[in-house]
């Protein structure tokens, strides 16, 4: 038992309350949000501190014991992700202290992004799969408010699209978890797991595996579900698309995660063949979706599908090595992709428009934004020492020691198009001729580029400390590869 | 179009409190039988949709000049509130505490940190659709 | 029991596929709608349908009932609910901005106004 792990949920619990008793006075706001979420930052890391020093943290809510009552569990994959989660939350909120409009932050902004936070760190930590659900839903309700807060055409038409997708979702996954319980009898992940591997490998449990894939690929993403995503994350501004892009569809992709390495293990030559293909094929829709776009939002938005692919495709093939690989990048990804929205959110204040075309010659006049945005990039394509290399390296190593050459190869070219994708903003975008904005004066350039230069920082640090950081992933990747440490924990047998 | 309303206004000034008390029936009912703050919560704002229906919404914020979002926030403290409690008390969240009491009146009464959880509940059902009615229903 | 329920199920699952693939935002608000409750009554069937006692302390009874479906279902209910209520909001006041319901009017070329 250890009340710790409720924090990281509890503290923006609470103080999205709390903000609703504030909405008139903005200051009282961001002042209270920035606090809770420093605040939210040290639980989170005294977490991950505990979870590495002792291992496995759980809790039963209101004292029901481990199978009857709602688990949360905190290994060191959930407590890296949380820690990851508070930060960019952090750097957003942030953000958002000059960018947002006084119209939104009047209209709970503050509030339902702290509900947000607890929708995300909550998936990671539930140990329940139906909790996940819930977690799911409080994550989306507030998904939805921030969408669609502002009520711009834009944002009224891609909402209703985003709303509908999901609420089809919802029902899927309940759909799952019904067929589920039915096989099984139990909603405890851990338990779930147990059940199972008695099951052994039945027709039925494949078919409830290939539905959560289909339930998860929806939020996170995957290939032939993608579809939503372009659109929705078009519309709303730049730190909730950096919310957006770094946190929800990466819940997903722990989901699947979390799902098919602790209990869908059992026919890996379907279920894991089904996943790495659709891996692959993530990765190419990505790519060409992200070469084709002239506009720097898609591109970047684009890049999310690859991510999504690369780091499915190393937990498809499930070894220790692959999963340690894939751990790396979806951190990685989360702190490179929240920056990179936070950045062109900037390129946009300045010059109005997201159209490349109509961009050029920044750097003349903002040669800190052109670096650091050159910094992100390079990151982000996985050049070494930067954040981006070890974990592909480890991905695509153990993918050509398996034998599946095409989806290391093809995992391989994408880190030179993504390279490519995104280094033609900084050309087109940052070289040529310097052009006058004009909203170029009023923006308060130097105030946002705060937030994304200290998570550059965080990029390039965890680039160089990949040796430091090494045995902390490997914990992770160790507890994905063998459930058994999982299960242990949580049901103390 | 000015519709004659003298028999709805009339049966909701008495059935309004008939509402209100089953509903504050069927929210103590709760945790040994069929009932509780959700429940109990839906049928008081059903009552206050009643008074809705046969009055107008500047009445109705005459009678009850709360702000219901404020409502829903007051219910979520309570309820929150409660589950951390036993935080203090190095239990985990949410964890619910009772007793058994002789009071006046009532007798041998079981007394539940639940109940207050759901007060919570309660607030926070009743702001939540009374929001939404009051959303969709005043722009017309 | 059971096999009325799955053809219960069926048809609302069939009713909402139906009303979400129109072109009326109301109508496919209504189908998500028939679309959860389906998921609702599934989840209740799956859990068994069964007689029994109610699964409290001090009750003895030969059997007792799962509790768990029924609790699943209030919240997912609830969830539901507050999705909907939600959906039908934006829904409106994206029928006042923009001025139609209709799905083909929705539609909008590649993030432009």
């Amino acid at each position: 038992m250890n009340n710790l792990i409720i924090l990281p949920i509890l503290i923006p619990l609470i103080t999205g309350v709390v903000l609703i008793f504030f909405t008139k006075n903005i200051m009282a706001q961001r002042w209270i949000s920035a606090i809770s979420a420093l605040l939210t930052i040290i639980a989170s890391f005294m977490l991950a501190h505990q979870v590495y020093r002792n291992g496995i943290q759980t809790m039963d809510l209101s004292n029901w014991e481990a199978p009857y009552g709602i688990t949360l569990v905190s290994d060191m994959l959930s407590a890296l992700l949380v820690l990851t989660t508070s930060i960019i939350a952090f750097a957003a909120l942030f953000y958002s202290f000059k960018s947002i409009g006084e119209a939104r932050e009047r209209f709970f902004y503050y509030p339902v992004v702290n509900f947000l936070i607890v929708g995300v760190n909550g998936a990671f930590t539930t140990g329940d799969i139906f909790n996940l659900f819930v977690f799911f839903e409080v994550m989306l309700m507030s998904s939805y408010v921030l969408i669609v807060l502002g009520g711009t055409k834009i944002q009224l038409r891609e909402s209703i699209k985003y709303i509908l997708v999901n609420v089809i979702s919802s029902a899927l996954f309940v759909i799952a978890v019904a067929y589920l319980y039915s096989v099984v009898g139990t909603l405890n992940m851990a338990h779930i797991s147990v059940r199972l591997s008695e099951i052994g490998s039945a027709g039925i449990i494949t078919v409830i595996a290939v539905l959560f894939l289909i339930v998860f690929g929806l939020k996170g993403a995957i290939f032939p579900l993608y579809f939503w995503l372009p659109g929705s994350y078009y519309a709303p501004p730049a730190p909730v698309m950096a919310l957006f892009g770094a946190l929800l569809t990466k819940v997903g992709v722990y989901s699947i995660t979390r799902t098919y390495t602790l209990f869908f293990y059992h026919d890996v030559g379907y279920t894991h063949q089904l996943l790495q293909t659709l891996a692959v094929m993530t990765i190419i829709a990505g790519v060409i979706g992200a070469l084709a776009y002239t506009d720097i939002k898609k591109i970047i938005i684009y890049n999310i599908i690859v991510a999504v692919g690369v780091i499915l495709f190393g937990v498809s093939i499930l070894t220790p090595e692959s999963l340690t690989g894939s751990i790396f990048y979806l951190i990685h990804d989360m702190n490179i992709k929240a920056t990179l929205f936070l950045l062109i959110g900037i390129i946009i204040v300045i010059t109005g428009t997201s159209d490349l075309e109509k961009i050029s010659g920044l750097i003349n006049r903002y040669p800190a934004l052109g670096w650091t945005f050159f910094i992100a990039t390079a990151a982000l394509a996985g050049i070494p020492p930067l954040s981006g290399f070890a974990g592909k390296l480890m991905v695509v190593r153990s993918g050509f020691e398996t034998e599946n050459y095409i989806g290391a190869f093809v995992v391989l070219m994408s880190s030179l198009l993504v390279l490519f994708s995104v280094m033609r903003i900084f050309i087109r975008g940052f070289w040529g001729t310097p052009r006058a904005y004009k909203n170029e004066e009023r923006a308060p350039v130097k105030w946002l580029l705060v937030a994304p230069a200290i998570l550059t920082v965080f990029a390039v640090l965890y680039g160089f400390g990949t040796e430091a950081i090494y045995p902390v992933i490997s914990t992770a990747a160790e507890t994905l590869a063998n459930p058994e440490i999982y299960i242990n924990a949580v049901l103390k047998e | 179009m000015k519709t004659n309303d003298v028999i709805l206004q009339t049966v909701t000034k008495f059935v309004l409190f008939v509402i209100i008390l089953f509903s504050i029936h069927l929210f103590f009912a709760g945790h040994y039988y069929p009932g509780g703050g959700f429940i109990g919560g839906l049928m008081t704002s059903g009552a206050i949709v009643l008074l809705l229906l046969a009055f107008d919404i500047k009445t109705v914020k005459m009678i009850l000049p709360f702000d219901y979002i404020k409502v829903v926030a007051v219910g979520l403290l309570i309820a929150i509130g409660t589950g951390a409690g036993a935080l203090f008390f190095n239990m985990p969240f949410l964890t619910h505490a009772y007793t058994y009491a002789y009071l006046p009146l009532l007798g041998k009464t079981s007394l539940h940190t639940a109940v207050l959880f759901d007060t919570g509940v309660f607030l926070v059902v009743i702001g939540v659709t009374m929001t939404i009615i009051q959303t969709i229903g005043e722009s017309e | 029991m059971e096999i009325l329920m799955a053809f219960l199920i069926g048809i609302l699952f069939m009713t909402a596929t139906y009303l979400m693939l129109s072109k009326s935002l109301l109508r496919i608000i209504i189908g998500t709608g028939l679309l959860s409750h389906g998921a609702h009554l599934l989840l209740l069937t799956m859990g068994g349908l069964k007689r029994g006692a109610a699964p409290l302390l001090g009750e003895h009874a030969p059997s007792y009932a799962d509790p768990l479906p029924q609790a699943l279902i209030l919240t997912a209910i609830v969830i539901s609910f507050g999705v909907t209520a939600f959906f039908l909001v934006v829904a409106y006041r994206a029928y006042q901005e923009l001025g139609t319901d209709n799905m083909d009017h929705l539609r909008g070329k590649e993030g432009h106004e």
